[in-house]
């Protein structure tokens, strides 16, 4: 049977990891010649749809139909066969191969002598060529991968996607690394093929580009689509309000706290030395005060405290504590002007594996203050143990002992293993970095109570969080970040979530949102 | 660690490996030839190992700070070198320094040391600095200074001979012996006993294991990479200049070959020792007796008679057997 109305239908599609049900019961369909966007906030499900169609993913039940037949997509490969081909998110080039080589892999034309297959070095030049010239895409075709600046290895990728002639191209998040004038080709480029009947899938945060280039909009949440509009049907506001749409429980502690009026931190001009991360950032906190970090992936909001905490070069920018300027060029000198800093990457930068969970505790501390554990020349371990022991059961972290290695304990365990550890040094500046992500929701209810507490000790919280309850529900005030720029700070009572996500999907809204 | 079956024989083979195979190997060469089980094999075989003994003890610095280490044996070679050019006999007919006087102990000791140590901070800079991977960085420093003992022996009037007439105290150093026990193992055993204790009871010990498990957290935790890279390099080459002066005083002889493959022999004791290529892991004793495996099949295999060809083909089965044992006994625990 078929249905000339839809090129891709997925009907009823469902995918769960461990602990989450990333997609449920998706129902989607794209018609052809048209430009199809997907839009949802950060983890509703997009990059894993996507890779479902793509073959990264198999979906637990459901199907996919292409032109009306009914297929599985074993893998990548097979999607391309099946014409469906994906500019992905994280550029995925061979960075010491040539640009064409990046174009043609696993398909280089050759010619066959004596069963050898050579390279066809001639055909391959001249093919990329053509394609670069039809796309007017001004790169090398010689030049290595690993040499182009991102946003002509995003061109790289949007070219390949193409020269698979696919009915069906995805792209995920593809404007992200480009210029505006690359933009602007692109869309070029998406007229182009939508005129040869080819249908796009585009993923991004970005409401404007959405509502100019698509002429369908669908929108998820929390794993389901929430609905198909076409595009001339919305506008801004109606998309924020469609993508946020939840209700808030009482997941959080009582707010207790009150920030005082002195000036805890401040930051000035701070401008990454890594020229396409944050620019120009400034803003202070109070001592008392929670101050939540929004914005979405990729906002540079993680560059930004690693660079306050010395992890990161800034090549512009001024930090004050107390109102006295600080040079900060690592973290040590960071720890010793009281600041701690909880990484995102709990296991990239968090626990030391093979210590115990006592060593990981006393391990800043030891460091920090090498008289404090001393006992002659050596470790007091009555001491240490004692410290440890004391944290363990202050955060309730489930342990065997305090002799176990940290890599036996589950996520939340050691998330607050590494928090004791910084609870440990007293700071006076705590800075959060997704405190809770990937942890149950009752350990996450505990480190809200820390963080209340701490407050209302007078001390200063940073926390950087994609969770928009969380970030809603804990912050006194919210600075918001899109791609590397500070868009504007939110007064926590009367933030809101589509303030939030409005400042994220673009700086420039500021002051239209905050005289709403 | 689904069930406690503490006691089963599987359990004790895959956590006691490293001394069964001693054990066994042992046992064999003993039932071959049984005047293996003398006294003075014992003291041969611990007169052998002491060298390498402190040589794998360098290494495994290195190696639980997370990095590697090829220039233990050229440094070994240099520090020898140095050390018997400077304890010679004011009458031996070439003199390297002819225009020295004869200097005490102490000296030749203390230039080993030096050089070690010299190595080592430019194995350190090179790494922890300038950000070569550390197996690079320490292939090159080794040619350097194969490359520099080559020139150093080459000078008039020594014109690359072998170095000799050594000093009486100097050979007395790696010949004599207190209560029938040499004084090199006194002083390997010396070196094993420090270590130990400077990576467990200390603060800079614990914070080398921190850096070797996980670097970037242990620089998040306020640690100074930087400076423990340095520290855990230079700790290293000292051993392995100590171990060339050594060498030297033990043979009473000194080439600029000396050393060669040293850095092999105690990277596979280390590891055979328990000791991970990743890092963080790692304890003396174990080492102590990876070195201990390989000396008794250098002395038990020509002991019975086998062609010292076979100890290469052994040795290397012995590292395949005790490393595989060992990443069953983590993919048990996990």
């Amino acid at each position: 049977m078929k249905d000339p109305e839809y090129i891709l239908e997925m009907k009823n599609i469902s995918k769960s990891f461990p602990g989450v049900k990333a997609l449920d019961q998706v129902d989607f369909f794209v018609r052809p010649g048209k430009v199809h966007a997907l839009m949802g906030e950060n983890g509703a499900g997009k990059s894993t749809l996507m890779k479902c169609v793509f073959g990264m993913y198999h979906p637990d039940e459901g199907k996919i139909i292409i032109d009306g037949q009914t297929i599985s997509i074993i893998n990548p490969r097979d999607a391309l066969d099946h014409g469906i081909a994906m500019i992905h998110q994280e550029l995925q080039s061979i960075r010491t191969r040539s640009a064409m080589e990046n174009i043609w892999v696993g398909r280089i034309p050759y010619n066959q002598i004596f069963g050898v297959r050579w390279v066809d070095d001639k055909k391959l030049y001249n093919d990329t060529k053509a394609l670069f010239n039809d796309l007017e895409i001004s790169i090398d075709p010689y030049a290595k991968a690993g040499t182009l600046s991102s946003s002509q290895c995003q061109m790289l990728e949007i070219a390949r996607a193409v020269s698979y002639n696919a009915k069906i191209i995805i792209m995920d998040e593809p404007t992200s690394s480009l210029t505006e004038t690359e933009t602007e080709l692109l869309f070029r480029i998406i007229h182009k093929l939508t005129a040869k009947g080819v249908a796009i899938i585009y993923i991004s945060h970005k409401i404007d580009e959405i509502l100019k280039i698509s002429q369908e909009v669908s929108i998820m949440r929390d794993g389901k689509i929430i609905g198909t509009w076409p595009s001339d049907e919305l506008n801004t506001d109606l998309i924020v309000k469609r993508m946020v749409g939840r209700e808030m429980n009482n997941r959080f502690p009582a707010k207790s706290h009150q920030p005082k009026e002195s000036i805890c931190l401040e930051i000035r001009h701070f401008t990454s030395a890594n020229r396409h991360s944050f620019q120009d950032i400034s803003f202070s906190v109070r001592h008392g005060e929670i101050f939540g970090i929004g914005g979405l992936v990729g906002a540079q909001r993680t560059e930004l405290v690693e660079s306050i905490f010395g992890l990161r070069k800034i090549s512009n920018g001024e930090l004050l504590i107390n109102g006295n300027p600080v040079l900060i060029h690592s973290p040590e000198d960071a720890i010793q002007s009281n600041m701690a800093l909880l990484t995102e990457e709990r296991r990239a930068s968090g626990i030391i594996p093979r210590f115990s969970v006592m060593e990981n505790v006393v391990l800043t501390k030891q460091t920090a203050n090498k008289a404090y554990y001393k006992k002659g020349l050596f470790l007091d371990n009555n001491k240490r143990s004692a410290d440890a022991a004391h944290y363990v059961q202050a955060f309730s972290i489930k342990t065997p002992s305090i002799k176990t290695e940290i890599r036996y304990l589950s996520g939340g365990n050691q998330q607050k293993t590494v928090l004791a550890r910084w609870m440990l040094i007293n700071p006076e500046i705590l800075i959060l970095d997704e405190p809770t992500r990937g942890i149950d929701v009752g350990t996450k209810f505990e480190i809200y109570s820390l963080m209340e507490k701490m407050a209302g000790e007078g001390k200063t919280i940073i926390m950087i969080s994609s969770e928009m309850p969380e970030l809603l529900g804990m912050s006194d005030r919210i600075a918001v970040m899109c791609e590397g720029h500070l868009s504007g700070i939110l007064d926590g009572p009367t933030a809101t979530d589509e303030k939030v996500m409005y400042l994220a999907s673009s700086y420039k809204h500021e002051e239209e949102v905050l005289n709403k | 660690m689904k069930t406690k079956n503490n006691f089963s024989l599987q359990y004790i083979f895959i956590n006691y490996a490293l001394y069964i195979i001693m054990a066994l190997m042992i046992l064999a060469i003993g039932m071959m030839s049984p005047k293996f089980f003398s006294l003075r094999v014992l003291r041969d075989i611990l007169m052998q190992s002491s060298t390498r003994i402190i040589v794998a003890m360098g290494c495994m610095y290195i190696l639980v700070s997370g990095s590697a280490d090829l220039s233990g044996g050229r440094t070994v070679g240099l520090a020898a070198v140095i050390a018997g050019s400077l304890a010679q006999k004011s009458d031996y007919y070439i003199k390297f320094w002819p225009n020295l006087p004869e200097m005490p102990l102490i000296v030749p000791i203390f230039a080993a040391i030096l050089i070690g140590l010299i190595i080592g901070l430019s194995n350190g800079f090179v790494t922890a600095k300038l950000k070569v991977p550390s197996f690079l960085a320490t292939l090159s420093v080794m040619m350097v200074a194969y490359g520099a003992n080559q020139l150093y022996c080459n000078k008039a009037p020594n014109n690359s001979q072998p170095l000799g007439g050594f000093l009486k105290t100097f050979s007395e150093l790696g010949t004599g012996s207190f209560l029938n026990i040499p004084y090199i193992v006194y002083i390997a055993i010396f070196v094993c006993i420090f270590q130990f204790i400077l990576l467990t009871k200390t603060c800079l010990g614990r914070e080398i294991f921190a850096c070797g498990s996980n670097q970037e957290a242990a620089r998040v935790s306020g640690i100074n990479v930087f400076k423990i890279q340095m520290v855990t390099f230079a700790l290293a080459g000292a051993c392995y200049g100590l171990a060339g002066c050594l060498e030297a005083a033990r043979t009473g002889s000194a080439t600029s070959n000396y050393g060669n493959g040293y850095e092999m022999d105690a990277i596979a004791s280390c590891i055979v020792g328990g000791c991970s290529m990743t890092g963080g892991v790692g304890n003396v004793f174990g080492v102590f007796i990876g070195v201990l495996i390989f000396n008794i099949i250098n002395y038990g295999l020509t002991f019975i008679g086998l062609s010292s060809y076979w100890q290469w083909v052994v040795k290397g089965l012995i590292i395949i057997v005790a490393v595989s044992l060992d990443m069953r006994k983590y993919n048990k625990e996990n």
